[in-house]
């Protein structure tokens, strides 16, 4: 059996309410899946014995700024053993804007997912040190959210006493 | 001059300065020390700052804090061209700069389905392992430099000089080169870059031997480095490790093997690997990768044909300068592919490529414009120095040092 089968066969078998979506573009398989199943499936994709997802290689979002759920939570992982790369995506609304974290599953999701909640101020539910990354504490936006202007807010950082 | 009451601060500055400067003085001797180190300490690569909870000199706690050179480049993708991007993908790590070029334009591509000549495809592959030659003879020089050996850094400079001379002629600029296009390469590679590339492939085994032969049987060296900042496989893997820094802790795993991009299944080549995982076996690995590249080096320029730099899609694909002057039809493609772009379907690809460093990853996602709706850049040295506190500890202060060093950061590509 084809890997891509394989794959969306043992997640159609395991997780039947999660919602999945499968599709392809550019040989990439992707899996959309409901925000509430992304820690089982994370867990159950990694320690798989066939499938052994043991590389996290990325998380990020996207804003797709007009639409009812606005973010997209992307994950890259990687299958060293398959040479296989999936993609995961869950939508997140702006108005319960949080998922759970994987940082139980991988330990590089701490700060791929620490960047994410800076940038797009998406909360991760249980994620063990939830601080902005690159911008400062008190800076009160989010920078890639696509209503942040390019050329930033003036005022938003405190600039010297005259 | 006014001094700063506590209203001033903002009160989660506060809460973290308390945190953070837990010390007390009633005994000395007894009690633990904050140290910042960073972020402009000459041995952090950059402006990385570790706060240190030091017992004497022994590390037990540290919290890397990044930031401090955040330029926003993914925001600013997503409002320019795919071709204005190329030059700014440079100076995200500025030590291997056409490799982050080569990334860049691949992940465009495959994108936008553009198929690239054979012959832009093995110059692609020359940059991008002269660009991993460069990056190692600067990390092995400065690591050794970290821990205290000043000459090999002078020496590894000298040989990165040559790559630097080979980039003047081939694309007219030493640091950042901007030498890919989407669809190619900016202009064929000169037979006098060619004979260069060749030249300096066959020194660089026996100049880095002689490098070698400094820190390879210097006792400093090696005692400070063995079994230093130790990572075991699966703690590498699962902090999401790769590149050297992973082959260090004994995975065999390769981009360029596990999904190969250009040529690179036409080449021979070894993947160094080794089983310790710590700071020794880190610096090993680069060494050994080094001969790797000029053995790839070499066999594309054997294996390279002659032929097209460009691929024919005029509508995609920038026309070669000295035309846009002399052709109308080649001016017109040009003004459009500049003002509105190229517009490739909607839809989002993910492109990495084995960087110097590690994986060097591009996101993106495309709403048909001309501009990327999205652009993620999944940097290697960011994903590096989220493992420093796992590293550090139990260490001694000056180990500190050299475990930087070993891991090879750059905060350019670390902070975007």
């Amino acid at each position: 059996m084809e890997l891509k089968e394989l794959i969306s066969q043992k997640l159609n078998d395991n997780f039947v309410d999660a919602e999945l979506e499968f599709s392809e573009f550019r040989y990439e398989l992707s899996v959309k899946l409901n925000k509430k199943f992304i820690n089982p499936v994370c867990k159950f994709l990694k320690e798989d014995p066939e499938l052994e997802f043991l590389l996290c290689e990325d998380i990020t979002a996207v804003d797709w700024a007009k639409r009812k759920n606005r973010f997209t939570v992307v994950y890259h992982i990687f299958s060293i053993k398959n040479s296989f790369r999936l993609v995961l995506k869950a939508d997140v609304d702006e108005n319960d804007c949080n998922i759970d974290t994987v940082s139980s599953v991988w330990k590089t999701s701490n700060w791929q997912e620490r960047e994410v909640f800076d940038m797009y101020g998406i909360k991760f539910n249980a994620h063990p040190d939830l601080r902005r990354i690159y911008m400062p504490e008190e800076f009160e936006y989010h920078p890639l959210r696509k209503d942040f202007p390019l050329l930033g807010i003036p005022g938003s950082l405190p600039l010297p006493k005259k | 001059m006014d001094r700063l009451t506590k209203d001033d601060v903002h009160p989660k500055i506060l809460q973290r300065l308390l945190e953070d400067t837990d010390v007390t003085i009633e005994d000395a001797l007894e009690n633990e020390m904050i140290l910042n180190m960073g972020p402009q300490h000459p041995a952090t690569h950059g402006v990385l700052r570790l706060l240190l909870r030091l017992d004497g000199e022994t590390v037990i706690g540290c919290v890397p804090d990044v930031g401090y050179l955040h330029r926003g480049y993914e925001k600013m993708a997503e409002n320019m061209s795919y071709f204005e991007f190329i030059p700014h993908t440079d100076r995200l790590d500025y030590i291997s700069p056409t490799a982050n070029n080569v990334a860049w334009v691949l992940a465009v591509e495959k994108l936008a389905g553009i198929e690239v000549p054979v012959r832009a495809q093995y110059i692609r592959m020359i940059i991008a392992e002269l660009a991993r030659i460069a990056s190692h003879l600067v990390a092995i020089g400065s690591f050794a430099m970290d821990v205290g050996a000043l000459t090999v850094f002078l020496w590894t400079l000298r040989e990165r000089e040559k790559i630097m001379d080979i980039w003047d002629i081939l694309c007219g600029a030493r640091f950042t080169n901007s030498y890919t296009r989407i669809g190619g390469v900016a202009n064929d590679a000169q037979p006098e870059a060619l004979a260069l590339v060749e030249k300096f492939i066959d020194e660089i085994d026996a100049n880095l031997s002689e490098c070698e032969s400094l820190l390879n049987t210097n006792r400093i060296f090696i005692e400070r480095l063995d079994g230093v900042g130790v990572i075991s496989k699966e703690d590498a893997l699962s902090y999401g490790f790769t590149g050297p820094n992973l082959r260090a802790s004994g995975v065999g795993f390769d981009l360029r093997r596990a999904t190969p991009y250009l040529q690179y299944d036409k080449v021979d080549f070894r993947i160094p690997t080794f089983t310790e995982g710590d700071s020794l076996a880190r610096y090993f690995v680069r060494a050994d990768e080094v001969r790797e590249s000029a053995k790839i080096v070499k066999q594309c320029l054997q294996l390279m044909p002659k032929g097209e730099i460009k691929a024919n899609l005029p509508k995609s694909v920038l026309p070669q300068k000295v035309e846009v002057y002399s052709k109308m039809e080649e001016l017109i493609h040009d003004f459009m592919i500049v003002n509105f772009g190229i517009n490739p379907p909607v839809g989002e690809v993910y492109h990495a490529i084995e960087g110097s460093k590690g994986e060097l990853g591009f996101y993106i996602v495309s709403k048909g414009e001309g501009h990327p709706w999205k652009c993620k850049i999944r940097s290697p040295s960011f994903i590096h120095i989220q493992s420093l506190p796992h590293l550090v500890k139990g260490h001694m202060v000056s180990d500190v040092v050299a475990i930087i060093g070993s891991i090879d950061p750059i905060m350019g590509e670390a902070d975007k």
